[in-house]
């Protein structure tokens, strides 16, 4: 602690008033620095200015709480903020660009986006589907284990936060390459492969312990990641529309339920908002906060009952700056005060400081508003299911938060001033990248190129990683992550959530970190159209969308300059789809000693079917019925895995093109209503060749392919058009009799019949005159698509 | 019993989170089935207010001793009395993972001699580690003692998928022989693990998915009126929970596991 700048006030517990008003410049900043607040001079300027109006200095309990709400993590400075560009001033990429497209399409079955915990669609007429994905990259990285559990936690008690019911789980994760070579290993950095075990084992624990299916996901590998772990973790719940409550008044007091208080996840939103060092293993470690899945379990049934009975005014939950920002914003929220009792916060340790118990972010925790009336009947539920709950202060007419501790007063700060940070101006600039197309002869061998793409570790089965996690709990998961017997890659999954209707829930993401490090812009309309063919291909529709950005130090122009291309791409190419945007989550300062992290915007797709009969898995299901493909190919293989394996990036990145992509997945929804459709997968990473061989095994029977048969823009080599990535493509398995109505829905669309599915049990691509190029046995095929993490976990 | 007179106690506490759809599996075959908290039903001391007692899947006060082995306790602490009265008069518990986990560390299964006042058997640790959810076969081999496959034909191989990481059943070794010898005496297996075609798995993995010993995958007690199993027949009721329906040309009418459940209606149907 920096006494010279504390004044140690009387009272039986740590409070210091902080010695602001007579600080310098460079003083303020160092005050900043010593007690982690990681405020800016601008930031600090303004803390000095406000102060200075009261006629003194703030206690600790109010820097911190200034710190905390006003952190990268919790404010998102850097979406809210200004950006200088290209001789443009852009106000809020948020505005400009996310929500931008929401507000112009605003759909009506759109129930309550950005605003809250959670995003939530209407499903029916009855309930709504509350949907949130998080980024948990920081802890992860200092403790893989707890901060992939505590992501998951946070990301269900989002849900929780909106009155809904955790129904599934999602988990999106980036690591280093898992053979990294120890000695390149930085101090501080922990081996990819000891990130890999300890996240997958944290997110499977907590999903299985609260007994919520982990459904969808995907798992990337790139140098980039190794020190910076990339963490998405999602939940998707479901909600009774009409007993959605956030109607808080003041009087109305305030609960806080759960897990108790204590000195785990302290300043863990200023450690999310800074780049990750040698250091940030001793420094940092207090900032994660450690899991119980059976605490939640308990609140999550506490919750729901007290939603169905009504008796609450609104909920949110304790996350990122714990009570500062959960209290600072439901305050602001309903246009209230708080007055708070902080010593009556139930707490793990003995001896906390005030200013600690209320910045600090343990899990499993709630804080509810409730009319005093019906304060009793909210602590009688509670105590039913054995969690905790008590009543800690209430809201106010004035617009103050008040915050004692026994008859101290230890912080007394306006609302306004709160939510009012000074805006940020930053710079960016964006300089496209220069890499060359990479010449080299075409391969003789390419059943052994698609041999080696099967097993590299972005294509490679995810198998070993699935099973660990509960899929089926609930009874509802319609379409399974793995398909079938041979655990073919689903595109996406499906819900069934109601019992007295067929109506079903569609989940979906696209990630394509390869394509960033080309061109920021392609990247993020790659991973839209992804997120969105993957929901297509099962027969979703209606697609909600959500984006979380992990990238680097947005205060380094070049990065806020890609930063402000993938933004403009999600304009873009999300206006175009007509799939808003309903939620969303940031992590910048994704830098290590290693340099920064790729680029990566993972998009998750939220889209629903009508029917659930009417789905459609990707395994193939009978000899001799017809194999199509739709959308055009194009030599398009930038960042591609193909390149990847021969060791180039190229310049080549898929681009999207809205208005032909709308019309095949019109073409598509329409073809899977009629039942026209026997199979359908979509075309990612590896391309044709490595959809055509999932298929193939995955439905136990051969596939016969002509190349030739493909549309493509110009003559390609045949390597190129096997593996290029080029967006918004199908490949779609037609019973003959089905044929012809099949085409007639493909109208006005790219595709094409290129083969057939066969008895004999092999993947056999030829080329012009009948040249064999691709020939290879679905049990060496499948072979060499699980062993590469088959034994990692 | 008439059906309507049939209440199927579905028992949690907390960490417990399959109770809601066994619940509706037991509504679907159109009889009574409530949820009550372990907490609930102390305070009121109502256990023989229901025909049956289903102890659910889970992570019963998170396992955190061994699985099921705290609420196994509690249980016998708590409710000894009520439980004891509801095995003696023949009606019927059921055990589903976590649940089956209770019943073996509350001394009722196998239960060779009546219950037990220790575990006579364990679900420990998987074999090859870690949690596993997959759809697997078991065959069911009972000669007609357990009351919960009454309706299931002897030989007849179910589909059903099961999710844990301590499922493997084994019995002290130095008994091990005898005790197996003993289980088929008193007709108390009841499922094992096997493939598709119904040969058994005898120990591979992942047919047998845990490393259960003589691939066990549910047993009952003598009396045929208690019964646990790994495998999860509440998740394998609908037809389309089953993971491989979108590929099968007539898909039936509901999954491998609802047999289970409607064999137990059908015993208290029968029952005085």
């Amino acid at each position: 602690m920096i006494r010279s700048y504390c004044t140690c006030r009387k009272t039986p517990f740590p409070l210091f008033d902080i010695n602001i008003l007579g600080a310098t410049d460079e003083q303020l900043l160092r005050i900043s620095r010593e007690l982690n607040i990681g405020l800016s001079l601008q930031e600090m300027k303004h803390v000095h200015a406000y102060f200075k109006k009261k006629k003194r200095n703030p206690t600790d309990v109010e820097l911190q709480t200034i710190g905390q709400t006003w952190s990268e993590h919790c404010f998102h400075k850097t979406f809210k903020g200004k950006i200088h560009f290209e001789g443009k001033e852009i106000d809020s990429l948020f505005k400009t660009y996310i929500a931008r497209v929401t507000d112009e399409l605003s759909p009506p079955w759109c129930f309550s986006v950005f605003e809250d915990n959670a995003g939530i669609v209407r499903f029916d007429k009855n309930h709504g589907i509350a949907v949130k994905v998080e980024t948990h990259n920081h802890p992860s990285a200092v403790e893989p284990f707890g901060g992939a559990a505590t992501g998951t936690g946070g990301v269900i008690r989002d849900i929780l936060g909106v009155w809904a019911d955790p129904i599934a789980c999602t988990d999106v994760l980036g690591f280093g390459p898992l053979d990294f070579d120890y000695k390149k290993l930085p101090p501080g950095v922990k081996h990819p492969r000891y990130v890999y075990t300890g996240v997958v084992a944290g997110i499977g624990s907590y999903g299985n312990n609260m007994g919520i299916p982990t459904v969808n996901g995907a798992i990337c590998f790139d140098e980039s990641y190794v020190g910076n772990v990339v963490v998405y973790c999602g939940c998707v719940g479901l909600l009774p529309l009409r007993k959605f409550r956030k109607n808080a008044k003041p009087k109305d007091v305030i609960v806080i339920a759960g897990g108790k208080t204590g000195r785990d996840g302290i300043h863990g939103v200023t450690f999310a908002s800074a780049e990750l060092t040698e250091e940030s293993e001793n420094v940092s470690r207090p900032a994660v906060q450690i899991a119980n899945p059976i605490e939640e379990e308990k609140l999550k049934r506490a919750i729901n009952e007290i939603r169905d009975i009504q008796v609450a005014s609104s909920i949110t939950d304790l996350g990122g700056g714990g009570m500062s920002s959960a209290i600072g914003e439901t305050a602001e929220r309903f246009e209230c005060g708080a007055t708070i009792k902080l010593d009556k916060t139930p707490l793990k340790n003995l001896g906390m400081a005030p200013w600690e118990i209320y910045i600090s972010e343990s899990q499993e925790r709630m804080i509810l508003t409730v009319p005093a009336e019906n304060l009793d009947k909210i602590l009688e539920v509670f105590a039913k299911e054995d969690v905790e709950a008590t009543p800690i202060g209430e809201l106010t007419r004035d617009k103050v938060l008040r915050i004692d501790y026994g008859d101290e007063r230890v912080a007394e700060v306006d609302i306004s001033f709160l939510f009012d940070p000074p805006r940020t101006m930053k710079t960016a600039k964006y300089d496209p990248t220069n890499i060359g197309e990479p010449n080299f002869p075409e391969p003789k061998d390419l059943t052994e190129v698609l041999l080696h793409l099967l097993s590299s570790p972005n294509i490679a089965s995810k198998e070993s990683v699935v099973r660990t996690y509960d899929h089926e709990v609930k009874g509802k998961t319609v379409l399974k992550p793995l398909q079938g017997e041979n655990g073919g890659p689903n595109d996406a999954s499906i819900l069934k959530p109601l019992e007295d209707s067929w109506k079903g829930i569609v989940i979906s993401c696209g990630i394509n970190p390869n394509y960033g490090k080309i061109d920021a812009y392609w990247m993020a309309a790659s991973s839209i159209d992804e997120a969105v063919r993957n929901n297509v291909a099962v027969g979703g529709r209606r697609i909600a969308l959500l984006d979380n950005f992990t990238w680097g130090n947005p205060e380094k122009p070049e990065r806020l300059g890609s930063l402000v291309k993938a933004c403009m791409a999600c304009y873009d190419i999300a206006k175009a789809y007509e799939t808003p945007f309903i939620s969303g989550k940031d992590s910048l300062y994704n830098e290590s000693p290693l340099g920064p992290i790729t680029p990566t915007l993972l998009v998750t797709g939220l889209g629903i079917i009508p029917d659930i009969r009417s789905a459609v898995s990707m395994d193939i299901k009978a000899p001799n019925n017809a194999i199509y493909i739709i959308g055009e190919t194009f030599r398009e293989l930038g960042g591609s895995e193909y390149y990847r394996t021969k060791g180039f990036l190229g310049n080549t990145v898929p681009k999207v093109r809205p208005e032909k992509a709308k019309k095949t997945f019109h073409a598509i929804t329409k073809a899977i209503d009629l039942g026209l459709m026997e199979a359908c997968h979509d075309l990612s990473e590896g391309g044709l060749a490595v959809s055509a061989a999932e298929m193939a095994f995955a439905g136990g029977y051969g596939i016969e392919i002509d190349l030739k048969k493909v549309p493509t823009e110009t003559q390609e080599r045949d390597d190129f058009i096997l593996f290029s990535e080029s967006n918004s493509r199908f490949l779609v398995e037609v019973s003959s009799k089905a044929k012809d109505d099949f085409e007639r829905q493909m109208k006005g669309t790219v595709y094409a019949e290129i083969g057939k599915v066969t008895k004999t049990p092999r993947l056999c691509i030829s080329t012009t005159n009948g040249k064999v190029i691709v020939d290879a046995s679905l049990k060496n095929l499948q072979t060499s698509w699980k062993r590469t993490l088959s034994s990692e976990v | 019993m008439k059906k309507e007179e049939i209440n199927v106690c579905v028992l949690r506490v907390g960490g417990t989170n399959c109770d809601a759809e066994t619940k509706q599996a037991f509504e679907e075959l159109d009889v009574r089935a409530r949820v009550v908290h372990l907490n609930e039903i102390i305070k009121q001391r109502n256990l023989l207010e229901y025909q049956a007692l289903v102890l659910p899947g889970g992570f019963s006060y998170g396992d955190y001793v061994r699985g099921g082995a705290i609420w196994a306790k509690l249980l016998l602490a708590k409710l000894g009395k009520e439980l004891k009265a509801f095995v003696d008069e023949n009606r019927p518990i059921l055990g589903i993972c976590n649940g089956f986990q209770v019943l073996v560390e509350a001394g009722l299964l196998p239960g060779f001699e009546g219950a037990s006042t220790y575990p006579e058997a364990t679900l420990a640790t998987n074999v090859p580690p870690g949690y596993n959810c997959r759809w697997i076969s078991i065959k069911h081999e009972n000669r007609g003692k357990c009351v919960f496959t009454c309706k299931i034909p002897r030989g007849k191989t179910l589909h059903v998928p099961v999710a844990h990481s301590e499922g493997r059943f084994l019995l002290p070794k130095e008994k091990e022989d005898r005790l197996l010898q003993r289980l088929y005496d008193n007709d108390q297996i009841v499922f094992r693990y096997c493939n598709k075609d119904g040969e058994p798995a005898k120990g591979r993995f992942p047919l047998n998915p845990n490393g259960s010993f003589h691939d066990i995958a549910g047993v009952c007690n003598p009396e045929g009126t208690i019964f646990g199993l790994m495998p999860h027949p509440e998740r394998a009721f609908y037809w389309w929970q089953q993971p491989d329906w979108t590929r099968q040309d007539r898909v039936p009418e509901s999954g491998d596991g609802r047999p289970i459940l409607e064999s137990l209606i059908s015993y208290l149907e029968n029952k005085s």
